[in-house]
């Protein structure tokens, strides 16, 4: 019985594959809403710093600790390592700071929030309401109520417009709540842990996160707590010609453990919107998290138009013995993509996965991997990359693995698989590998190869049309990492595989 | 049901012609056989039939239930009735067997305006078929042809034949690769679908086949046309004197 309710799954999964490619248009959260917004003057400057900090009611410390990263990134410059062609950004040019009227006196409820909010994310496909929730999860008897509920953070433009399954969470002792409420209301944690992954002068995108995010999400699972249900963000930027930037802190205490779902979503727009998000997992003895991201915002149009700049600093530290932690990331959107969630293996016995499918189409380009930084000894990582180019797209994998020299018997297996449809798309792999001491092992694979018009044909003379097809094919080149993901998340995963991938063949 | 008329074939890459006015009529409920030396043009027949590219129809028409094949996408050829088993079975790595008949199922459904089978109808019926084909459910599992044995996965054309229905059956080489029980199996399988509606266009080496699957009318063919058609006795003939005497009857 148990296979049969395994394979049933499965098949559910994949025909929604089929389903969506057949019922949507190429970009299906390419509309805007329209809300009076409540923005800071364009440009960066100390004012603007302290502006978002009273904005967010912040104590003292934090505006100071905002403006030491904001003096910070003026000395700093961006980054052109990656294999990026953009135009140079503007900072000056951007909003800071964006929010709708509505929220200004922050809503106590979820009741209290603007209807066109809440609409917005309904039209989403997000959840907000817990009734709505709950009574999805009372009508499926035989489902398990545990795996389908999930908890709610969603972020719109620059703040926080509600968490659901506070007060479920809150009798298991976790918190979960928008950073900005965090740095008010548990100011000893967020002190301790804030900035202690990625550091404010870490890098010149995560240092002016630093100065400038305006909300974001927390969690703290507390020693021993298994969070009783999947904890979400939702990300939508909105407003034209605004910067996003929020900043997630997850502390995994313990012996605890947490999954954490991140999906984000933009308008269509013939500019660029940029986004700069800093996540920092910080994970504690014996315990583990689960870190999903499903990204899919505006590619840009099919000639190259518009798009989000996506540079985004992710770091875990498996600061304790046998903490665990494992990235699974879908990244179909973004005009340009800089990212590299890693793993600090501190603790001895620690361990650090990262799954990864990047997709690039039209004129997309994305440059993302993942650093293994092994400092702990016995130490574990594992980096499974499957970098998909279609269109006249470019797509690098870049990855780091480092075994330090206290990092004894360490491992590391990588494999890195590029695929890549039509004649004029490119796939880089650039891996960099240190080994400083003689007992760790270090294994890398990597493969390059295209759809196959066989596979195509084979499908075709089925009866599947050529995007079905190439769906299927593509889908089942994923298939590792898509296994990776929680199930909500997968199905959502290969229906946007399907949707990034229209129109890149024939 | 399939009707083949004066078909000229070339190679869209090269000037080469491999089909050269080949005509072949087979009614409802029939099996017809090709046989013919290698290099005849049978495996293009069956390609440009299903509709794959890197063939250039030069002239001559191929029909099936009166509408013409040759304008057709493979799909839609698919979803008018027509199922063609491959001599190489493609590999489909990380998509499950199981994923990939339900997906191609439901897309012949859809095309066809009926309802998409639920998971659960889909499961009992391709349970019950697979194991007339000896499948066993982990076949069903693996992705689609990787790692299947020869056999494995003619047994599995032959399992997606009877899932999607098709009314006009083509196998291309089906017995190449068999040993003696999964020819049975395979010849089962195909038998078990003949019906009065459904004919098969069945094309092999060897008369061997042709005991498990008794044709109405044998084919041969030369050089990209057919040279001589006749019943299951001329199956025998080829298999004790060859083509040669055949061929040079036919000039």
């Amino acid at each position: 019985m148990t296979e049969t309710t395994d394979l049933d799954v499965r098949e559910g999964v994949d025909r929604e594959t089929v389903e969506t490619v057949q019922n949507m248009g190429s970009y299906k959260y390419g509309w805007d809403t329209e809300i009076e917004m409540d923005y800071a003057p364009k440009g960066l400057n100390e004012d603007i710093v302290r502006l978002i900090s009273e904005k967010n009611n912040e104590p003292e410390w934090m505006t100071e600790w905002r403006l030491e990263a904001f003096r910070r990134w003026q000395t700093m410059t961006e980054p052109k390592w990656a294999m990026l062609n953009y135009p140079e950004i503007d900072f000056q040019d951007q909003y800071y700071y964006a929010r709708p009227k509505s929220m200004e006196e922050k809503p106590k409820s979820l009741d209290e929030v603007d209807p066109k909010l809440l609409a917005t994310y309904e039209k989403l496909g997000i959840p907000l309401k817990e009734q709505m929730i709950l009574a999805g999860v009372e009508g499926a008897d035989e489902a398990p109520a545990e795996g389908r509920k999930v908890a709610v953070d969603a972020v719109f433009d620059s703040v926080s417009v509600g968490t659901t399954f506070k007060d479920e969470l809150a009798k298991a002792g976790v918190i979960f709540c928008s950073i900005s409420e965090a740095i008010r209301e548990h100011p000893e944690l967020v002190k301790k842990y804030l900035g202690s992954v990625v550091p404010q002068s870490d890098n010149f995108f995560a240092t002016l996160n630093s100065a400038v995010f305006s909300d974001g999400s927390f969690v703290y699972v507390p020693p021993g707590v298994r969070c009783p249900m999947e904890l979400s963000t939702y990300f939508r930027i909105n407003a034209e010609n605004t910067g996003q930037f929020e900043r997630t802190l997850i502390i995994a205490d313990k012996g605890s453990y947490v999954s954490y779902l991140e999906g984000c979503t933009a308008p269509q727009r013939d500019t660029n919107q940029l986004h700069a998000a800093v996540v920092e997992l910080v994970i504690l003895e014996d315990a583990e998290v689960k870190y999903s991201t499903v990204q899919n915002w505006f590619p840009g149009d099919e000639e190259g138009k518009g798009g989000i700049y996506n540079f985004v600093t992710k770091r875990a530290d498996c600061r304790e013995a046998r903490a665990k932690v494992m990235w699974t990331q879908v990244e179909t959107g973004s005009a340009i993509t800089w990212k590299y969630p890693s793993c600090i293996l501190r603790g001895d016995e620690s361990q650090g996965e990262f799954y990864s499918i990047a997709i690039a189409n039209n004129f997309q380009q994305a440059d993302t991997g993942t650093k293994m930084i092994h400092l702990g000894k016995n130490t574990r990582s594992r980096i499974v990359s499957k970098g998909i180019s279609a269109g006249k797209a470019q797509n690098t994998y870049r990855g780091l693995v480092t075994m330090h020299p206290k990092a004894t018997n360490s491992r590391n297996y990588t494999q890195c698989d590029s695929l890549l449809i039509g004649d004029q798309c490119g796939a880089h792999t650039v891996p960099y590998i240190e080994v400083k001491n003689t007992s760790s092992r270090v294994e890398h694979e990597a493969t390059t190869s295209k759809v196959d018009d066989d596979q195509l044909f084979y499908c075709r003379s089925r009866g599947m049309d050529e995007e079905e097809a190439v769906a299927l094919v593509v889908n089942g080149f994923c298939r590792e990492v898509l296994q990776a993901l929680p199930m909500e998340f997968a199905m959502e995963a290969q229906s946007l595989v399907a949707i990034s991938l229209e129109g890149s063949v024939g | 049901m399939l009707k083949i008329d004066n078909l000229h074939v070339k190679l869209e890459e090269e000037d080469k012609q491999i089909l050269k006015g080949l005509s072949l009529e087979v009614p409802a409920g029939q099996v017809h056989a090709i046989m013919g030396p290698n290099g005849s043009g049978k495996s293009t027949l069956s390609y440009v039939l299903s509709g794959r590219d890197g063939y250039e129809v030069t002239d001559g028409d191929a029909t099936l239930d009166g509408e013409s094949l040759l304008e057709m996408e493979p799909e839609e050829r698919a979803a008018a009735g027509l199922f063609l088993a491959f001599q190489y079975p493609v590999e489909i790595p990380g998509v499950g067997n199981m994923t990939f008949l339900r997906t191609a199922v439901n897309a012949q459904r859809k095309a066809r305006g009926q309802d998409e089978l639920s998971s659960g109808e889909f499961l009992k019926i391709v349970r019950a078929k697979a194991k007339d084909l000896q499948i066993d459910a982990e076949m069903l599992k693996r992705p689609v042809n990787v790692g299947f044995s020869g056999g494995e996965k003619k047994r599995n054309e032959i399992l997606q034949m009877a899932m999607l229905e098709p009314r006009m059956c083509i196998m291309d080489e089906t017995d190449s690769g068999l040993d003696v029980d999964a020819m049975r199996l395979v010849s089962e399988g195909v038998n078990a679908l003949r019906d009065a509606g459904r004919s098969f266009l069945v094309i092999t080496h060897y008369q061997r086949l042709l005991n498990h699957i008794k044709p109405d009318v044998v084919h041969i063919m030369s050089n990209g046309r057919i040279v001589k058609s006749g019943g299951p006795e001329l199956a025998l003939e080829v298999e004790e004197n060859g083509y040669g005497d055949l061929l040079a009857e036919a000039g």
